[in-house]
C-alpha cells in the first residue's frame, strides 16, 4: 500500500490481496495518516486490487466511521466488475462514492 | 463417465494462510475447466470460512484449520472446519451484516457472500466444540484433456 496527500485528500493506492491479513495491517497506517494531516477525504485506489473479500467491505466500513467522525468523507475508485459485485452487495455504496477516475474522485465530483 | 478427485489440506489459525487456503484449492479445482469467474467465486468463499475460523473460530485460541475439496464431474465441494468456539445462533450469524465483532471491523457480510458465490451452503456448528460450514458449486464444464 503506498499513501499520497493531495491537499485535504488522502489517497490510498491498495495493492494486492485485500482480505483479513492485509486489511489488519494497513489499518494503522492509513488512520494514522489521517490523524497527522488535516484529511477530508479518503480515496481508495483499487485499481491494484487483485482480490476482496468482505474484509475489505470492513476497512471501508471503518475509514467511513473515522472520517464520519472528523466531518469527512471516503470515495473510491479503480474498480474492477468484479470487486463492484462485491462493494454493491454489502449496502457500502450508501455511504462512499464511487468514481470512474482518480480526478473525480480526490475531486468529488461526478 | 464420471470424474472425480479430492484434496485436504490442514494448516494453524495464521492469518497469512488465508491465502494460502484460497489459492490452494483454486489450483485443485482449475483440472476442472472452469471459468475465471468462477474459480474467483470459489476463492472469495474459501477466504470467508478460513477467516471466520480465524477471527471467530479460534480468536485467542491455537488451532488447525482443515479444509477439504472434492469435485465430482462438474459439482465442487468444500468443507472448512475448525475445532474452536462454535456458534451459538447460526440463523442470526448467517443474517447479512450481523457481526459479532463490529470491533473487529467485521462487515458482517462473509456469510451472505458464501451463499451469493456458491449454490448452497450448510453450516454445522456446537459451542466448545467447533464449526464445519461446507459449500457447493456446480461449475460450467467437466474435467480437462
Ligand atoms: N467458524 C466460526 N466460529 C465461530 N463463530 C463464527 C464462525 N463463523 C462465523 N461465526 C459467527 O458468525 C458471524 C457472522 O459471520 P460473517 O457473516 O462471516 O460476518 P463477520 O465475519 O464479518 O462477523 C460472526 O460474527 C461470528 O459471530
Ligand atoms: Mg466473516
Amino acid at each position: 500500500m503506498r499513501l499520497e496527500k493531495k491537499g485535504e485528500v488522502l489517497i490510498v493506492r491498495l495493492e494486492g490481496e485485500l482480505d483479513h491479513h492485509y486489511a489488519s495491517k494497513i489499518k494503522d497506517a492509513i488512520d494514522g495518516a489521517v490523524m497527522v494531516g488535516d484529511v477530508r477525504k479518503i480515496a481508495f485506489d483499487f485499481s491494484r486490487v487483485g482480490f476482496m473479500d468482505s474484509s475489505g467491505i470492513g476497512t471501508i466500513m471503518g475509514r467511513y466511521k473515522l472520517m464520519q467522525a472528523v466531518g469527512g468523507s471516503v470515495s473510491a475508485f479503480g474498480v474492477s466488475k468484479r470487486l463492484d459485485k462485491l462493494i454493491s452487495m454489502s449496502g457500502v455504496k450508501k455511504i462512499i462514492s464511487i468514481y470512474k477516475n482518480e480526478q473525480d474522485a480526490t475531486r468529488g465530483v461526478g | 463417465m464420471g470424474h472425480s478427485n479430492d484434496m485436504m489440506i490442514r494448516f494453524p489459525n495464521k492469518s497469512a494462510n488465508e491465502g494460502f487456503a484460497r489459492v490452494a484449492v483454486a489450483a485443485f479445482v482449475a483440472q476442472l475447466d472452469v471459468t475465471v469467474e468462477e474459480l474467483s467465486d470459489i476463492k472469495t468463499a474459501v477466504s470467508e470460512a478460513v477467516t471466520n475460523a480465524i477471527v471467530h473460530g479460534y480468536e485467542n485460541l491455537k488451532g488447525y484449520i482443515t479444509v477439504k475439496c472434492k469435485i465430482c464431474d462438474c459439482v465442487v465441494e468444500i468443507s472448512v472446519s475448525d475445532s474452536g468456539h462454535g456458534i451459538a445462533d447460526i440463523e442470526k450469524a448467517r443474517q447479512p451484516l450481523y457481526t459479532s465483532r463490529p470491533e473487529h471491523e467485521r462487515s458482517g457480510m462473509g456469510f451472505t457472500v458464501m451463499e451469493t458465490f456458491m449454490d448452497g451452503i450448510e453450516i454445522t456448528s456446537a459451542l466448545g466444540v467447533g464449526t464445519t460450514v461446507v459449500m457447493k458449486k456446480k461449475v460450467s464444464a467437466g474435467q480437462q484433456d
